[in-house]
């Protein structure tokens, strides 16, 4: 059961992975970028320990992506997060077609993301 | 004010039979000339009117593109928003423009079905859609270019109308928005590509389709084209109105005859937001020009609050209603609209806590972008615009001195 928290972790924690990401800036992205499945995430959380550089989690321990490709040095850790979300929630997805979060109101029609499960089998995550 | 969509007999005369849509309009083109109307749509310059804005000519080609001549239409008309009532009416009075432009969108992206999806808590929308389907039925003309077409009543819910929603409840019940990709147009009704969109879009395409693309330019801006269908609340002669593209708020004011106070205008709904202001009432209402100065045209609402109306309170009120229509699926929506909606709730009634409205900022800048669908987007996004438009009151509610307006209950019309 969550309930709410001490306020402004979210913030906090958003320049917390601002800092820590900005480490790895300009030192070669992949040509991935990390995506979530919102529905089924349960906030378990794991995916923010395994890589504190990308992902951070709100005040109720669901997570906030860094936006961008994962820098190439960061892709391992990626991969061990992606493969050990409880729920499968967590992919990696092609960066070229990384619209799943559009910040505009987004047309019906924009350019589909192409998700690219990390190793493991493929799995359908739609329904 | 000006008619194309609501041309034609008076609105309160009920649905416009078939024999008088015809004798007033003509009939639709023939089965060759509709495979071109994609592009005519788009030299058009028609912008989707369920909210998003985006070209209609487009999506049809990229729907046609994949469709393999089964693809599926389906005719959004489930106006779960609260302020809006174009769509009903439009539906209740010229119930033809909208199956029309169903007809043509099928032959266009390849469709052999058509879904009409309307509000099932409109009933006389929904009285006038299934009586125009069988007036069509009967008309032995029409056996040519006749495609299956059906009638689903959407439950009353604001996310019903989300399209992947939408998508949903006609397969399996469920109205709840899924995760795309892949999104409708990709694989939709039965697996197959699905074409959604809002009956007033339909409409415009079915008199596009009747007099031309230089028709449609004739009225409206030369960035956005035409006319668009209003819903006014907050004034004098509230109502539906059917404006030219670049029409001012100053002028919708005129019309229904608000006082031209330059004040707070609640524009596009609950996924819209609040502007304000002499530069805000003298903005063009055309979507592309409302959205670069960061506000929206969304579905058209125009909702003025009047002098003795709290802007704190009646966005307190929307917020409660964001958090509570949440599909309650992904916890950023579950947990940080309610907190969002909770934390509004107490500044409005002057019993905010320490840092409420710290708190409030804080997470208005958190949710976009975090959801399966876009809710919680525009309820930030409606928050956001409150926080910016009603800052001074906001301020004023966290210190408990509680509301500089009046006390009067905002309520949607």
């Amino acid at each position: 059961m969550k309930t709410s928290r001490a306020s402004s972790r979210d913030q906090a924690n958003r320049q917390d992975i601002r800092r820590k990401g900005d480490a790895y800036a300009g030192v070669g992205s992949s040509d991935l970028a990390l995506g979530i499945d919102r529905i089924t995430c349960d906030g378990y959380g794991s995916c923010a320990e395994l890589l504190p550089e990308m992902i951070a989690l709100d005040d109720w321990g669901y997570p906030i992506l860094r936006p961008g490709p994962v820098p190439a040095a960061l892709l391992g850790h990626a991969r061990m997060a992606v493969d050990t979300c409880p729920v499968l929630a967590l992919r990696l997805v092609a960066v070229a077609r990384a619209t799943m979060a559009p910040a505009t109101n987004a047309p019906a029609t924009s350019a589909p993301a192409a998700a690219v499960r990390a190793g493991g089998p493929a799995r359908s995550t739609n329904r | 004010m000006t008619a194309r969509l609501l041309a034609g007999p008076a609105l309160d005369a009920g649905p416009e039979p078939l024999a008088g849509h015809v004798a007033r309009l003509g009939p639709l083109p023939g089965p060759a000339e509709r495979q071109g109307i994609a592009p005519l749509l788009e030299s058009a310059g028609l912008l989707g009117r369920g909210g998003a804005g985006f070209p209609v000519g487009r999506k049809w080609s990229s729907v046609a593109s994949r469709s393999g001549g089964r693809a599926v239409v389906l005719a959004n008309g489930a106006e779960g928003e609260p302020l809006s009532a174009k769509d009903r009416v439009l539906m209740s009075t010229r119930p033809h423009l909208v199956l029309d432009g169903a007809e043509l969108a099928a032959a266009a992206v390849g469709a052999d079905q058509i879904v009409i999806y309307v509000g099932s808590e409109h009933r006389a929308a929904r009285a006038a859609i299934e009586r125009a389907m069988d007036e069509r039925m009967a008309d032995m003309r029409r056996i040519a270019t006749r495609v299956p077409t059906e009638l689903v009543a959407a439950p009353p819910t604001y996310i019903a109308g989300e399209e992947s929603a939408a998508v949903h409840f006609v397969n399996d019940g469920d109205a709840r928005p899924v995760t795309t990709p892949p999104r409708p147009f990709e694989r939709g009704i039965d697996g197959r590509p699905t074409l959604v969109q809002n009956v007033e879009s339909l409409a415009h395409a079915a008199l596009i389709a009747r007099h031309g693309d230089e028709w449609y330019r004739g009225m409206g801006r030369a960035e956005t084209p035409g006319t668009a269908l209003i819903t006014i609340g907050g004034a004098p002669r509230p109502g539906v109105a059917e404006i030219e593209i670049g029409t001012t708020l100053a002028d919708v004011a005129q019309i229904a005859g608000a006082p031209a106070s330059l004040g707070p205008v609640l524009l596009g709904g609950y996924f819209g937001g609040w502007v304000a202001g002499p530069s805000a009432w003298q903005t063009p209402l055309d979507p592309q020009e409302l959205r670069r100065a960061g506000s929206a045209f969304g579905c058209g609402v125009v909702r003025f609050l009047r002098d003795d109306e709290c802007g704190v309170r009646a966005t307190a009120l929307i917020l409660d209603f964001m958090a509570g229509q949440s599909a309650a699926q992904c916890g950023p929506c579950v947990f940080g609209l309610r907190a969002i909606a909770d934390a509004t709730a107490r500044l409005a009634q002057g019993t905010a806590r320490d840092d409420d409205l710290r708190r409030v900022g804080g997470w208005s800048q958190t949710l976009a972008g975090r959801g399966a669908c876009r809710h919680p987007d525009g309820a930030v996004g409606l928050l956001r615009s409150a926080l910016r438009t009603f800052d001074d009151d906001f301020n004023s509610h966290q210190r408990g001195r509680g509301c500089v307006a009046g006390r009067r209950a905002w309520a949607a019309a």
